[in-house]
């Protein structure tokens, strides 16, 4: 016999789980008790929502099932903006809170709250148990919903009681009874000769590659596909990484803040081919101006993604790795230079005057601080984990990820406050990696408190703040559509290194562009986790851009010149 | 145009809430929802009508299938269905009235369950058209109080739902528990 309290951890671990990320309260003490026998390391959080951006982290850069646990009530209110996130970007995470007794559930009791009718719409799926004898069964449901088809979070609300009572305990048992899920689903024979007809008579195609292509470890499977059909590669936010920046066929990024080049050829494409992304509205602008003369093929896990943005000629449900295994053999290497060379005109027309040469002006611009960092880190087994903003946009365009699992960030939600805590789950996850924070300050102070859980945990991570003393992005919008009316978006900030010494964390503050590397290398090479303020140009701006609802090829660009760059000297 | 969707669902707590919660957020309008239990106890079955263009029934079924608890759903819009609604209509009817509402009745086939001294209940079961119309001429007798179920719907003939189809997938150390699921 055993309690549900000794069901849950024996069950963690034969799920293979390592680390849970939590905070104790009342209606989960039982299980917290049950925690000295178990062989998983528990990490205290500051605060519930940084245990489920942890676990996110966790997931992302490991790809497995990351765990946060809390108690019932506020415990469990407050991982729900964690959970939305994983929804959103598609995370494998179990979030285990407690519940009052059953006898009182429906009562009002302290710290009652109905925490599986508040996550119901942002949850993969979700239970409420109430025996002992359903945590077994429960916790491998939830385990198998959340890694298997489209990942997502699933959350278990485990009574007290259920915590507390005992019965026999057989994993074997155990099984999981999930008659009507159905995560494996493969496209039929006409689909992909339809496909492959398209694929082939293509003169203007662009691969538009997504988040799917890592979660599903296509990879490999991607670039050989783009090399032997000779299409290049256009990635999502969350597809950075997928195929690797430096790649010949590599365009870059596209979407709202992607480069005009990119947008402009999948404008211009008579094919577009969408491995595991979703057409979010950052990437299509204006639907009805959308890629209005290409076919298209969408290869997609989940079907209600089928034309739900973007109606496609032909869809390929299924995982996306098994679908390019049954198309690779069958794609015919076609010249294509043509189009490549009109893409690489459109690159010349439309290049950015890149900031990132700029002489050193005594002004120190946030492209600057992301390509040095760049610079110095690419070697590595680099991670950056990026916070929502500005600086992630720059991120995005400055940091060349060459890895899949390299650059965490918030892409669907858009969660501010993200990415300190995901960087603390993925150093868990993977301790042999250099995992850098790249954050803005209004983010940063969302979650801050987290950076005790760092001390405390002992966690060499590397932290960047990107100073503008502005929530930036939104001053941007203001900028661009509210004329300059800045309102609510500067921020009188606490001096961040002495909030980072008051930790017990090394701190620095940088404001010129001399000073960014050797903070980068005197952070590196620290024997524990270092804080760096960079001071940056307070009101620059995320260039190029196309605003919400402007169609993809209409993009606000850089005034030219903003300032002097290198190859004008 | 309305859809006629025939969902089957593990008849656990909280299903109809699931499924009603996807068409709130999703934003597809319900016309309808019925559900009660099948000829399988752990097996409830849902009769839900949606306006919705071909597209949009294709989502709503992509969609119903993201629900764990959903077993099967069938789109029988286009196919020969028995579609039944049930009504009760208590009817104002004075002395003169009663013989007129009562002729009423059996012309739409519907039975009085209730008779009281100023009023008759009448039981209706029929397609909604047929509801409507029988509403239509007791409207000018007054109506006074009107229930109806929401429609169930059922495939006409042989053809019966596979339910078989919904557990028959096997998924790697997972139990589909297929035969206690199939039809």
């Amino acid at each position: 016999m055993k309690t549900g309290a000794q069901i849950i951890w024996e069950c963690l671990e034969r799920e293979g789980v390592k680390h849970v990320f939590g905070y104790p309260g009342g209606a989960i003490l039982p299980a917290y008790d049950a925690l000295k026998h178990s062989k998983i390391h528990h990490i205290l959080v500051r605060h519930e929502q940084g245990a489920t951006h942890m676990a996110d982290g966790y997931a992302r850069v490991s790809g497995d099932v990351g765990v946060a646990v809390a108690t019932s009530g506020p415990g469990a209110t407050n991982m729900v903006t964690g959970i939305a996130t994983a929804m959103l970007d598609s995370s494998p995470i179990v979030c285990i809170t407690g519940q009052v007794g059953s006898k009182l559930i429906g009562s009002d009791a302290f710290q009652e709250t109905d925490i599986t009718g508040v996550t119901l719409p942002i949850t993969k799926h979700n239970y409420l148990v109430t025996h002992a004898s359903e945590v077994a069964r429960t916790i491998r449901e939830a385990f198998y919903v959340a890694r298997s088809g489209r990942p997502g979070p699933v959350l278990v609300d485990i009574t007290k009681d259920a915590q507390q009572t005992s019965c026999e305990f057989d994993w074997e048992a155990a099984k999981p009874q999930l008659p009507g899920y159905r995560p494996d689903l493969s496209p039929e024979p006409k689909e992909y000769e339809q496909a492959l007809d398209l694929i082939q008579n293509a003169k203007r195609p662009v691969i538009l590659a997504g988040h799917g292509i890592i979660i599903s470890g296509a990879m490999r499977e991607v670039r050989d596909f783009a090399e032997r059909a000779g299409i290049p590669v256009a990635l999502t936010l969350l597809g950075l990484g997928a195929f690797p920046a430096s790649h010949p066929l590599n365009l870059g990024m596209m979407g709202m803040h992607g480069e005009a080049w990119v947008n402009q050829a999948i404008q211009e494409a008579d094919l577009l081919l969408a491995f595991g992304m979703r057409f979010d509205d950052r990437v299509t602008g204006n639907l009805k101006t959308y890629a209005a003369n290409a076919k298209k093929i969408h290869v997609e896990i989940d079907p209600a993604e089928i034309n739900k943005n973007v109606k496609v000629d032909v869809a390929l449900v299924g995982d996306l790795r098994e679908v390019l295994h049954e198309l690779l053999p069958k794609i015919e290497t076609i010249d294509r230079s043509e189009w490549l060379d009109n893409i690489d005109r459109l690159k010349g027309d439309s290049a950015v005057r890149d900031i990132q040469n700029l002489p050193d002006s005594g002004h120190l611009y946030a492209a600057h601080v992301i390509h040095d960092l760049w610079h110095e880190t690419r070697d590595a087994d680099t991670v950056v984990v990026t916070d929502v903003g500005q600086h992630q946009m720059w991120e995005a365009q400055y940091y060349k990820h060459e890895r899949p699992r390299s650059l965490i960030t918030s892409g669907g939600l858009g969660t501010m406050g993200f990415a300190l805590p995901a960087a603390i789950g993925a150093k868990v996850a993977r301790p042999e990696a250099e995992v850098w924070v790249v954050c803005g300050d209004g983010g940063f102070q969302m979650t801050m408190p987290e950076l005790a859980t760092i001390v405390q945990e002992n966690l060499k991570v590397h932290i960047a703040i990107i100073n503008n003393g502005y929530l930036g992005m939104v001053r941007q919008w203001q900028e661009f559509f509210y004329e300059k009316n800045y309102q609510a978006t500067p921020l009188l900030n606490p001096d961040f290194a002495k909030l980072g010494e008051a930790y017990g964390i090394r701190s620095m503050t940088v404001s010129k562009r001399s000073q960014v590397v050797p903070a980068v290398r005197s952070a590196r090479q620290h024997d524990g986790p270092v804080l760096i303020n960079f001071r940056v140009e307070q009101e620059d701006t995320v260039y190029p851009m196309v605003a919400a609802g402007a169609s993809l090829h209409d993009m606000i660009r850089r005034p030219s010149p903003l300032v002097e760059t290198a190859d004008d000297e | 145009m309305l859809n006629t969707f025939v969902v089957y669902v593990e008849n656990k707590p909280g299903v109809l809430t699931r499924v009603a919660s996807l068409f709130r957020r999703r934003a597809f309008n319900i016309d309808s929802l019925t559900v009660g239990r099948t000829e399988k106890p752990e097996v409830s079955r849902m009769t839900i009508t949606v306006d919705a263009d071909y597209d949009q029934a294709r989502r709503i079924e992509a969609n119903l299938y993201k629900l764990v608890n959903v077993l099967l759903v069938e789109n029988i819009t286009s196919e020969p269905s028995i579609v039944r609604d049930l009504a009760m209509i208590k009817v104002a009817a004075t002395h003169e009235a009663r013989s007129h509402v009562l002729e009423l009745a059996s012309v739409f086939r519907a039975r009085v369950v209730d008779v009281a001294p100023e009023s008759l209940t009448i039981e209706i079961t029929g397609d909604e058209d047929k509801i409507d119309g029988l509403l239509e001429v007791l409207r000018p007798y007054g109506v006074l109080e009107m229930v109806r179920t929401g429609i169930v719907a059922m495939r006409r003939g042989s053809k019966s739902s596979v339910l078989a189809a919904a557990a028959s997938t096997p998924a790697p150390d997972v139990d589909h528990g297929d035969a206690s699921y199939s039809v």
